[in-house]
């Protein structure tokens, strides 16, 4: 599981919506492993303001990943200056870029536990396939 | 014509097998209209990339042909996607389906993952901007789900499920309840949080769905939400067998 789809997800119970301890949620007892797919740098572009930057940074700082800085990037920081172009085909990836690209759709979570900060339900991560169905008595 | 998805790696003695009902889905989605209407939405190129989810993707074909299809019916490439199944193994099954697709397109998009969970109850609110269900909607009873976690995963030791698990998998894919409307109903109850302000749904309902009063009813959620059926098929004496209803707001000014 991409750490980008943990930017799209939440707690599955109810009365855990309203709190904002319920996103993001918390990687715990992680195994990653790096699945390589092609950049897409008009999408890195348009997602920026689509991210909860706080939620990448704590996400990334509890997996033992590098320390990200403080604001997210900005389109400009994902182009080769001299590069730039109104043909997006035409554009290079800065390292910013490739980095950005490694964390959010190359880095994944094979197994583990994904966790609630409102409830601290453990959500289980199986080859890859993260687990959201709850026990009858939390539905 | 927009290529079908590949499914040859499926299983579909545990995961539902592409149907009339799919490909009503795959018809709609690329209909004139409904391509107008999506690009006149989101294909702003400048604006964020438009979040498709599709809950209870099954073999993954309709997700998949989005995906691939990404540039043809939004107008830009930079499509996000996103599914959830019950099933798990229909999980892993789509999550290959929509990869083919996306390995096979000359202007591939992003795909996120399937997640195994109930309808959309881990999906955060206000994130979707195009959401797609084919529900289980045959008039059926609904399957035990007591047995729903030991049903979900290989039995352990075995390298093969049993006649019962794929029976049980199977049926969660179209025993809707009464009216076939059970799982439905609850599903559009979770519509009004998920959707982006700008958030639209392409629901499929069969005749015994009762599809008129399901219209109406969506009407009835507040002001601006509309609701129309967009695609229909197997016509018989003036009645739809299956239909397409999408599921929007009026936006405002």
């Amino acid at each position: 599981m991409k750490l980008l789809t943990l930017n799209f997800l939440t707690c599955a119970i109810k009365t855990c919506k309203g709190s904002p301890a319920s996103f993001p949620l918390h990687p715990r007892d992680s195994e990653l492993e790096i699945i390589e797919t092609d950049i897409n740098l008009p999408f890195l572009k348009n997602i920026l303001p689509r991210l909860t930057w706080d939620a990448v940074r704590t996400i990334s700082t509890e997996l033992g990943l590098p320390e990200l800085p403080a604001t997210a990037p900005t389109r400009e920081d994902l182009v080769e200056p001299s590069s730039t172009s109104e043909d997006d085909a035409e554009e290079v990836p800065t390292q910013v870029a490739k980095d950005l690209h490694r964390l959010l759709l190359e880095t994944c979570v094979k197994e583990g536990k994904l966790v609630c900060g409102c409830c601290e339900h453990e959500y289980q991560v199986k080859e890859g396939v993260a687990n959201f169905l709850l026990p009858g008595h939390l539905v | 014509m927009l290529p079908t998805p590949s499914t040859s790696h499926v299983s579909f003695d545990r995961v539902y097998e592409p149907a009339e009902d799919s490909f009503l889905l795959l018809d709609t989605i690329s209909s004139s209209t409904e391509v107008a209407f999506l690009k006149d939405r989101f294909s702003n190129a400048t604006t964020h990339p438009p979040l498709v989810l599709e809950v209870g993707v099954g073999s993954g074909v309709v997700l998949a042909f989005v995906a691939g299809n990404a540039d043809n019916i939004f107008g830009r490439h930079d499509v996000l996607t996103l599914g959830t199944d019950i099933n798990r193994f229909a999980c892993q099954a789509a999550s290959q389906t929509v990869q083919t697709a996306i390995a096979s397109s000359a202007q591939p998009s992003v795909f996120l993952d399937v997640v195994n969970g109930d309808l959309a109850s881990s999906i955060r609110h206000q994130s979707v901007d195009v959401f797609i269900f084919n529900p289980p909607y045959v008039p059926a009873e609904l399957p035990d789900f007591s047995r729903h976690d030991s049903y979900n995963a290989l039995p352990a030791g075995k390298k093969a499920t049993t006649f019962e698990q794929d029976s049980y998998l199977l049926e969660l894919s179209y025993a809707g309840g009464e009216d076939g409307m059970v799982v439905t109903n609850r599903m559009l109850a979770q519509i009004p949080e998920i959707l982006s302000p700008n958030g639209i749904a392409y629901v499929l309902l069969c005749a015994q769905n009762k599809p008129e009063d399901v219209k109406k009813n969506i009407r009835s959620w507040g002001p601006g939400w509309l609701a129309e059926t967009v695609g229909s098929s197997g016509k018989k004496a003036g009645w739809e067998k299956l239909q397409i209803v999408r599921i929007w707001r009026q936006t405002s000014g």
